[in-house]
């Protein structure tokens, strides 16, 4: 079995500055870390090789700079079997859209994949298309938020969705694309040998001209999202929090309210 | 400062500070509080490969020596000196099988210890015998290919938790230090029980615990090293182990030193932080030059050893002992920084300062350290003549 995971380079937010003037991201100086939800699908990826009786291959891949290599490298430190980087001036300016293709080109040319994983969506952009994407341009069934795969064979696969109320138990055969939230797992620490290991490995970079894709359908050209305007949202003024006994805080909030010519 | 450490040594560093981060920081004031054996933390330990760096890779082991343990051991305590004791102390029950086991003996046991499936544990002490340790009670008395071991052992850390031990006994009461021999004994075997489990006043998160032997017959093929060699066994191991000690020491101490410099840019009294005060910044350079000293001690010496001296008890003596008085100095002192807060188990100084204080005390007294040093000191002149 192939088990495929799709991992981002993102802005380590925690840590994040914006521009006043701009309103965009100050990316300068902040250190790129893996996108914390593809964490839980790397982790997903190394369970699925240690639960099933049949050999299973991992492969985590990427879109990117060149220096997008390092969460590659941090992917086999845990214990991914392989790694392959998508890098080529022609795949910048890739929309959410553009990217879905060009990995699913890239999964296609892996070939034989069974299950792809994905985090539910990226801590810079917040989509949460990419995934859903992937599975459209491969014409492969998608459970998107699984927050536990019950069962997995070598035809078919069951999880659960994580809904706001509950969740949901979907079958699928294989091929199927995974994303999942962070309830799925706690991921594991990577290990000293997995990080000499990762240190010498060589991961392969491959361009658009590896890929069968369009040429207008990569990239900025392929990228049908327009971005008009990005702002920060605007701060609301705090709140209050009105303490003590409830009939005391009732009459409060009653003439708080008046106050404010709300009732 | 620049310790040059090699790639693996950093990577050691690194993970062991990962691990001391997100893994222990958040439990260890309940491992202090109820005392358990820490097993989760000793799973992360070994899924990280921790318990492997100092073991030969024909071994499992990822071939590192002393200087690699004592990077691991130093990130560890910094969080917290009791459940890095774990691996310390597990270290102290491998290196004699390292140094003194046969190749069926180190087949048979260091696998699993490199991979952290079990731990090791070192038994010396008795009752009646701590630093004069030619005094033990505890026999083993050949009948045929066996032995049957007798006796008590006390404070024994990872007693009751560890699959492997490395037990010194009296083979030849009559001669002396030279009649002791060391065996290999694991849990399980008849006639060897688990007795009382102290409550102690640091390192809580390390089980300390009696071992009691009563008949318990071990194959010959158990025996470490040969009859009689029970105190080479054990001087030998100490000599190498306790460069890890002084680093679980140093480790404490950086700890504290971390709290009290967090602490002292926060809390603000008259107006200001009270580092801006100078009588609270010459405590810190005084606790951040010891840290420093100790560190760079302990590194030298780590190296020596590796690269090959093995006439290194003077040396070894002086970073345990050395270590540990830093450590006690510099956690008393980041209490008196916190001030009233520092003596509240709110905060984490106050458990360091207990945990600092066995360092001082265990793997020999520091006062039979002193001895140790001083007896080489009188050797190294005598012989100069």
């Amino acid at each position: 079995m192939k088990v495929v995971v799709c991992i981002k380079q993102v802005p380590d937010t925690t840590n994040v500055r914006i521009n006043p003037e701009t309103n965009t991201l100050i990316r300068e100086g902040v250190e790129s870390i893996v996108n914390p939800f593809d964490e839980y699908a790397i982790e997903e990826a190394l369970r699925i090789k240690e639960r099933l009786d049949e050999p299973v291959t991992t492969i985590a891949v990427t879109m990117g700079p060149p220096q997008a290599e390092a969460v590659l490298r941090q992917a086999l430190s845990l214990g991914v079997d392989e790694a392959i980087l998508l890098s080529d001036r022609a795949f910048a300016g890739s929309d959410t859209w553009a990217t879905s293709y060009a990995l699913s080109k890239m999964i296609e040319k892996i070939g034989d994949v069974d299950v792809v994983l994905c985090g539910k969506q990226a801590i810079d952009g917040d989509t949460a298309q990419v995934g859903p994407g992937i599975a459209v341009h491969l014409g492969v069934p998608q459970i998107t938020f699984v927050k536990k795969i019950e069962e997995l064979t070598p035809k078919k696969i069951r999880a659960e969705r994580m809904m706001e109320e509950g969740y949901q138990v979907v079958e699928s055969r294989l091929p199927v694309l995974l994303t999942v939230v962070k309830e799925i797992n706690e991921p594991r620490l990577p290990s000293i040998r997995g990080k000499m290991r990762a240190k010498k490995a060589e991961i392969p970079t491959w361009t658009a001209a590896n890929l069968d894709v369009k040429e207008n359908s990569i990239g900025l050209k392929g990228s049908p999202t327009v971005v008009h305007k990005i702002y920060a949202p605007e701060r609301k003024k705090d709140g209050r929090v009105l303490e003590g006994e409830p009939a005391d805080v009732a009459v409060e909030i009653v003439s708080e309210l008046k106050r404010l010519s709300l009732v | 400062m620049d310790y040059q450490l090699t790639e693996l040594q950093q990577e050691i560093r690194d993970i062991a500070r990962q691990i001391a981060e997100e893994k222990i920081k958040p439990v260890r004031a309940a491992y202090d509080e109820d005392g358990n054996f820490p097993w989760d933390i000793v799973k992360v330990c070994a899924d990280a490969d921790l318990f492997a760096v100092f073991l030969p890779e024909a071994y499992g082991g990822l071939g590192g020596g002393i200087m690699e343990l004592v990077v691991a051991t130093e990130e560890l305590s910094r969080a917290c000196g009791g459940i890095a004791l774990c691996l310390a102390a597990s270290a102290l029950g491998t290196i004699p099988i390292v140094l003194f086991g046969t190749d069926e003996q180190k087949q048979k046991y260091i696998p699993d210890l490199a991979a952290g499936k079990t731990v090791a544990a070192f038994a010396l002490t008795e009752p009646a015998a701590g630093s004069d340790a030619s005094a033990i009670q505890t026999t083993a008395v050949k009948d045929g290919d066996h032995y049957v071991i007798n006796g008590l052992k006390q404070w024994i850390t990872n007693g009751g938790e560890a699959g492997t031990y490395v037990v010194i006994t009296m083979t030849d009461k009559t001669k002396g230090a030279r009649g002791a021999s060391a065996f290999l004994l694991e849990k399980g075997m008849e006639g060897f029980d688990f007795g009382k489990k102290e409550n102690k006043m640091g390192i809580r998160g390390s089980t300390t615990r009696e071992l009691i032997f009563r008949d318990c017959r071990v194959h010959k093929s158990q025996l470490l090293g040969r009859e009689g060699m029970g105190f080479m066994v054990a001087m030998k191991t100490f000599d190498m182990s306790r460069p890890g000690v002084a680093a679980q020491a140093l480790g404490i101490a950086q700890g504290a030193l971390d709290e009290a410099i967090t602490y002292a840019r926060q809390r603000e009294q008259f107006g200001h932080p009270i580092i801006s005060f100078q009588g609270i910044q010459f405590k810190l350079a005084e606790m951040a030059m010891r840290v420093e000293a100790a560190r760079a001690l302990i590194y030298a010496v780590a190296r020596s050893i590796d690269a090959g001296d093995t006439k290194c008890a003077k040396e070894s003596a002086m970073t345990k002992t050395f270590a540990s008085d830093v450590a006690m100095y510099v956690t008393t002192e980041a209490v008196q920084v916190l001030g009233g807060y520092g003596y509240m188990k709110e905060y984490p100084v106050e458990k360091m300062m207990r945990d600092a204080k066995i360092t001082q005390i265990y793997e020999g007294t520091n006062e039979i350290q002193r001895g140790v040093i001083a007896s080489n000191l009188i050797k190294e002149y005598a012989s100069k003549k």
